[in-house]
């Protein structure tokens, strides 16, 4: 069973690779956006395991956001993502999943 | 009373891609251990041999603290904001990924293996405009002394970063003996041998070793061996 996995972001060059990168392992199902708007429908149209935060994204507009997703989706696990690329993903997504 | 982590040479995480040479002495790409996700804001310290010519094509980071320290060969660094450099044995580069950066790094040389260390800290602030910066170090200055080679201020001595972390490397006459300060109430110093053997608050580190301190105010250190080399990082604990 896939583990389906949103990650929202404002640069776009960025969002493309997550994209690639989450998909390119067989038990996860990467879903990549660069706007709170289809962040949203995206929660609301489907089962999600985990939300990652990427760049840009404003204190304000995480704050909001956070309230959005787990509102759609109460106990919905949000972290922020760092660095951008593969280097930490894997750990991120396992530590967020095993806790 | 103060803590403190050991992590010797052979627990590091490897993988090696042919090309690539890498020994992680936190969790990062494939290698996965719980037990070693980061030591306060430090969550990566790699130490890659890349083969002549070989290296990384361009990729993205944002939101960390990127620091490449050469220990023999050039590295050629490219990035989006424009900049193209080589960066040798004797200098460090800093980037501030921020908002989103795009780089490529290579061995400079055809013939020659590349050494390199990359340290990734977290920032403690996020969003920052990218930025890049590289410098030479002053290698006299760092013989029997910890010279600073990074801080979080930009008129301090080394290069700066948005984090309150700062970096010293020395090297070592055999016998000699000294205390390091911790910079900031709150930080911890992870240790890091590059050459040589040293004791560290009692803790006999050789190669490639690490002693992670916490909860102190000062470290004791001495040189077992002529021609230690020790990288100190001393950074905050928690995480922004």
């Amino acid at each position: 069973m896939q583990t389906t996995i949103l990650y929202i972001g404002r640069d776009t060059e960025i969002t493309t690779v997550m994209s690639r990168l989450l998909n390119a392992r067989p038990e996860w199902k990467g879903i990549c956006v660069c706007t709170d708007d289809e962040a949203i429908a995206i929660c609301n149209e489907q089962h999600l395991d985990l939300v990652l935060l990427g760049n840009g994204i404003d204190a304000e507009c995480e704050k909001a956001l956070r309230a959005k997703l787990t509102g759609i989706r109460p106990g919905l696990k949000i972290i922020q993502h760092y660095g951008g690329g593969s280097g930490l993903l894997y750990g991120e997504i396992m530590t967020a999943l095993n806790h | 009373m103060s803590q403190f982590i050991l992590h010797k040479e052979n627990t590091r995480g490897h993988a090696n891609h042919g090309w690539l040479n890498a020994h992680h002495s936190f969790s990062f790409a494939n290698y996965y251990n719980p037990e070693r996700m980061h030591f306060g804001v430090l969550r990566v310290l790699n130490d890659d041999l890349i083969d002549g010519g070989m290296g990384f094509g361009a990729h993205p980071h944002d939101n960390m603290e990127i620091i490449t320290i050469p220990l023999a060969g050039a590295i050629a660094h490219k990035d989006s904001m424009g900049n193209s450099a080589v960066i040798k044995n004797g200098e460090i580069q800093v980037m501030s990924a921020g908002t989103g950066v795009s780089h490529s790094e290579f061995n400079a040389n055809a013939d020659e293996q590349l050494n390199l260390l990359q340290i990734w800290l977290f920032p403690n602030k996020k969003n920052v405009t990218p930025r890049y910066d590289q410098q030479t170090l002053d290698v006299a200055a760092s013989h029997n002394n910890f010279q600073q080679i990074l801080s979080p201020n930009a008129d301090d001595a080394g290069v700066w970063i948005h984090q309150d972390a700062w970096f010293s490397l020395g090297n070592f006459d055999e016998g000699f003996e000294t205390e390091y300060k911790i910079k900031k109430a709150g930080n911890g110093v992870y240790a890091f041998v590059i050459n040589g053997e040293v004791t560290i608050n009692g803790q006999v580190l050789g190669k490639r070793d690490a002693l992670g301190i916490w909860d102190t105010d000062s470290i004791s250190f001495k040189a077992n061996t002529a021609g230690a080399e020790v990288l100190l990082m001393d950074v905050p604990m928690e995480l922004n």
